[in-house]
């Protein structure tokens, strides 16, 4: 192998696997707020880059009819939860969340009259657009069972999983899908040409991180979540809503989902069920990180992007039976090294 | 027996008649093939998830095995079907040893990521290797055939179909009532309490891994001879899902609810994909993901428990089983008991978590015939110094011996076959599963059948005995009325005096009880004690933990006090009570 090879298919593997680091993290976010298994991330992927790129082509994108349905569907819950209290504030502010906000980005597309806007303001609505979706997708499918176990949790979500999938299908249709590149820069160091995507996905990659850090470490929200991802009942007595902490969980995942599926899809078409096999690749990256350490989920995430590009490399057939069996050795050392600490099951 | 053979005896011949009914569209009986095979798979997880506690995502690909084995062997090879079978079974169970191995001793969530994992990597396998026909499969597979009679069409392979799902479930139910099942139902809780009794907890996971794993399979094999070809599709991630929510919307926990799941999940999927395009003229498949996922997640916001309990909920409750029949009493465990002399010698004991001494170099020993309590300020160690007398930790330093042999370092399997039984602070029963079985658990060890022979119901006298010695160990601790409740309806004071009757069991020559009295009314801790003492004087010695003093002043031969993990006095009853070092720990310093 020359060294040319060898650092292509690094930075090929390092762009990938920030990306899949950026989904590690938000699996291993909603994992551990709220015990569900995030199988539905690949939809929020697809949702945000299929968005954006419909919008850059001057189309209105289903999705935004999906989030107004959906934040209607919401309000009902809530009102149905609310139905023996219903205080103005509580209705008002949940008519809010749920009607006033997808109905102000529907506004604001509508607005724009089909002419493609300019990148930011199509990112921005392809955010906000996955942001609600996500953010309503807690509330419906996932806060009324949020008591259950890991697995009626895990079944849920193949629920949604399907479901979603399913309007990927209608809103997008089966063609592959390209989106503009954020910047058509490109620098070259040495036999390298670091394209301005490229860098942008590792800035941005850094920055969440970062952002996520912060975020954790530093604010009142961060800590509240934290809390209930130590002890939910915990966390209730303390005074946190974990219906709440659900909530910011999701919108967090969501749009870090569509943050990576807009970064990709300039560099790779996406189909509408692209997102599960990428979100899976976040996922390994995530049970090597154990489902709990953000640093450890980063490293892997580029430990799995090097593997796959230098897989598909040299054994291109098997590309996927090697990246996924990768966890196999990892689990093993882990479950060696750390013995199984007995839990109280419910 | 009668009682639970009739239905499922009805069952089958409601089964046997439906293709015989005229008018039955021939398209029922592909449906109902269909669910036969699903059945069959989420049966399977049924007992590894549902009742195990061990969540697959991975069964699609053992479906695999079996269907690429036969589909291989009897096209490369032109063995017939029948001489396959075996060796489908063979070889998915033997993929299940080696994946088992690695996975099964994943805990937590691990588990089903790992085998997410290796579920999809097995398909993408599948779909490469060359010899497998990689995408397109391998076709042409020969129909199974009994003389000259071939089964072609989908009305003649519903028969081995439908016969396999009905004795796999009866074998299924079987192994669930019986010894080596309320190890695997154990599973699901925990592995200390499990442990303790004698169950060598990686073989249960591994033994209900392989038998989901040889079921599914089995519908591999049916698959393979029905389909008369096999593509990698049928076996990949996505159907590795769907068999996990077929047994979790029919009832997880239940074998009937896998069949039932199964019937839900392939008829909800067929009205949908027949008329949803009927409804909202045309649309294509996508509809039908949709309105299958959204019923999916509905459906268990409405009966998270899956469909089973829901719709027997609505029979009349059945029947509440009678204690069990008299049988032979079980041997004694033939072990060597003294009636004098030391039984446990703890010899500088020490336990460090990290820079913490949980237990500093504790001494003391359990004579013959003894009760001992072992009291103390809160943290002061005496949990952890049970845990080390039974191996559920290892000690730092010092050494364990019983009866002059040493155990430090044994696992809790070995420390609970010289006679060393226990109960845990908190408590670890099933809750969902009565007295009567919980106890029975404690005479794991006593028992000998095997999985193979309670799936044939060769375990019956076995088991009788078992049984009639666990409900003889209810009765002496008093609860023989709630001998067939179930045990998490029981005050958590019962529930403790439950935990005393299962380490009964063992038939123990010492008991080591946890804050026995801990949530029990002054009658009920007066009925404990005369309990133990009755115990003692019948030859059994018992180390005790509790913060009640009255009870164990009344109680115990002699008492050992821990403070802050070091022993601090050791005595009668009436020094303990007069040591000014004790005074002081519990008191604090007198000013």
């Amino acid at each position: 192998m020359n060294t040319t090879i060898l650092l292509f298919l690094l930075q090929d593997g390092i762009t990938n696997g920030a990306i899949y680091a950026l989904l590690g993290l938000a699996l291993v976010l909603v994992f551990a707020v709220t015990r569900i298994i995030l199988i539905p991330q690949g939809e929020f992927i697809t949702f945000g880059a299929l968005t954006y790129a419909s919008l850059s082509a001057g189309q209105m994108p289903g999705t935004i009819k999906l989030a107004v349905a959906m934040g209607v569907v919401a309000f009902a819950f809530d009102l149905f939860t609310f139905r023996k209290a219903l205080h103005a504030r509580r209705v008002l502010r949940s008519i809010a969340v749920n009607i006033v906000f997808p109905l102000a980005i529907w506004g604001v597309m509508w607005a724009l009259g089909g002419r493609p806007g300019n990148i930011a303001l199509n990112i921005a609505l392809s955010l906000l657009i996955v942001a609600a979706i996500g953010l309503y997708l807690y509330r419906i499918a996932f806060q009324p069972i949020a008591h259950t176990s890991v697995l009626v949790l895990l079944i849920a979500s193949v629920g949604c999983h399907l479901a979603l999938q399913g309007f990927g299908l209608v809103f997008f249709g089966a063609e592959g899908q390209r989106g503009p590149a954020i910047s058509s820069d490109a620098i070259t160091i040495g036999a390298l040409r670091f394209t301005g995507q490229s860098i942008a996905v590792y800035g941005i990659t850094i920055a969440l991180i970062v952002g996520l850090w912060l975020f954790f470490g530093y604010t009142l929200y961060g800590k509240a979540l934290r809390a209930t991802a130590v002890n939910r009942l915990g966390a209730r007595l303390a005074g946190i809503r974990t219906s709440l902490s659900g909530q910011i969980a999701f919108l967090l995942a969501s749009v870090i989902g569509a943050i990576s599926g807009i970064l990709i899809v300039p560099i790779t078409t996406l189909y509408y069920d692209t997102g599960f096999l990428i979100g899976l690749k976040g996922f390994v990256a995530a049970i090597i990180g154990g489902l709990v350490s953000y640093p450890l989920t980063a490293a892997a995430a580029i430990l799995v992007g090097c593997v796959e590009a230098f897989s598909s490399f040299y054994a291109s057939n098997y590309k996927e039976v090697i990246v996924f069996t990768l966890i196999l050795p990892v689990l093993v050392l882990r479950s060696l090294a750390a013995p199984e600490v007995e839990e109280e099951k419910d | 027996m009668r009682q639970r053979l009739l239905p499922i005896l009805v069952f089958a011949l409601v089964m046997a008649a439906i293709p015989f009914v005229p008018g039955v569209p021939p398209f029922w009986i592909v449906l109902l093939d269909n669910i036969g095979l699903a059945a069959l798979v989420a049966m399977g997880l049924v007992l590894l998830t549902g009742v195990g506690g061990l969540t697959s995502f991975g069964q699609a690909a053992f479906c695999g095995f079996g269907a690429y084995t036969t589909a291989y062997l009897s096209t490369a090879y032109g063995m017939s079907p029948w001489l396959t079978l075996p060796m489908s079974l063979i070889v998915s169970g033997l993929a299940a040893v080696l994946l088992g191995i690695i996975t099964m001793r994943l805990s937590g969530h691990y588990l089903p990521l790992g085998t997410i994992a290796w579920g999809i990597s097995l398909f993408y396998l599948f779909s490469k290797l060359e010899f497998l026909g990689r995408n397109d499969g391998i076709s042409g597979i020969p129909p199974l055939s009994i003389g000259t009679w071939k089964m072609l069409d989908p009305g003649s392979i519903y028969f081995p179909i439908w016969i396999a799902v009905i004795i796999c479930a009866l074998l299924s139910m079987n192994l669930l009532d019986s010894r080596t099942g309320r190890a695997i139902r154990a599973l699901r809780r925990g592995h200390i309490a499990a442990e303790a009794f004698g169950v060598q907890t990686a073989r249960a996971k591994l033994l209900v891994f392989i038998y989901a794993a040889v079921l599914a399979g089995l519908s591999g094999w049916l698959y393979a001879h029905f389909q008369r070809a096999a593509n990698p599709t049928p076996f990949g991630p996505h159907l590795g899902i769907e068999y996990l929510f077929i047994a979790v919307v029919g009832g997880a926990g239940y074998v009937w609810g896998g069949v039932l799941g199964a019937a839900v999940v392939v008829i909800l999927k067929e009205v949908l994909q027949s008329y949803l395009p009927l409804i909202f003229g045309g649309g294509g498949g996508q509809l039908e993901t949709i309105v299958f996922g959204i019923l999916l997640v509905a459906l268990l916001q409405l009966a998270p428990t899956g469909m089973w309990p829901w719709l027997t909920a609505w029979l009349p409750a059945g029947d509440s089983r009678k204690r069990p029949a008299p049988a032979d009493a079980l041997p004694a465990r033939n072990d060597h008991r003294p009636d004098t002399g030391v039984l446990l010698q703890v010899d500088k004991a020490r336990k460090q978590f990290g820079g913490v001494v949980a237990v500093n170099d504790v001494s003391f020993n359990v004579q013959a015939r003894e009760i001992v309590a072992l009291i103390g300020p809160n943290g002061a160690g005496k949990s952890t110094t049970f845990n080390l007398i039974t191996g559920v930790l290892a000690a730092t330093a010092g050494k364990v011996t019983v009866l002059g042999k040493g155990v430090s370092g044994a696992p809790p399997q070995e420390i609970v076959k010289l006679g060393i039984a226990r109960t845990f602070q908190h408590v670890k029963l099933v809750p969902d599963m009565t007295v009567l079985e919980n106890v029975a658990l404690g005479a794991h060890l006593r028992g000998r059948s095997g999985a193979i022979a309670s799936m044939l119901r060769l375990d019956r006298a076995d088991e009788a005995k078992l049984l009639a010695e666990a409900a003889k160990q209810i009765e002496r601790v008093g609860l023989g009325d709630q001998m067939n409740q179930l045990a998490g309806s029981l005050s958590l004071g019962q529930q403790r005096i439950v935990e005393i009757a299962r380490a009964l069991c063992v038939d123990p020559m010492l008991l080591l009880l946890d804050e026995p009295a801990a949530g029990l009314r002054h009658m009920e801790k007066q009925q404990l004690a005369s309990l133990l003492r009755q115990l003692r004087d019948g030859g059994m010695s018992v180390l005790l933990v509790e913060h009640d003093m009255g009870f164990v002043m009344n109680l115990a031969n002699r008492i050992v006090v821990l403070d802050f993990g070091t022993k601090i006095a050791e005595g009668t009853p009436a020094d303990i009570k007069t040591n000014p070092d004790v005074i002081k720990a519990y008191l604090g310093a007198v000013a």
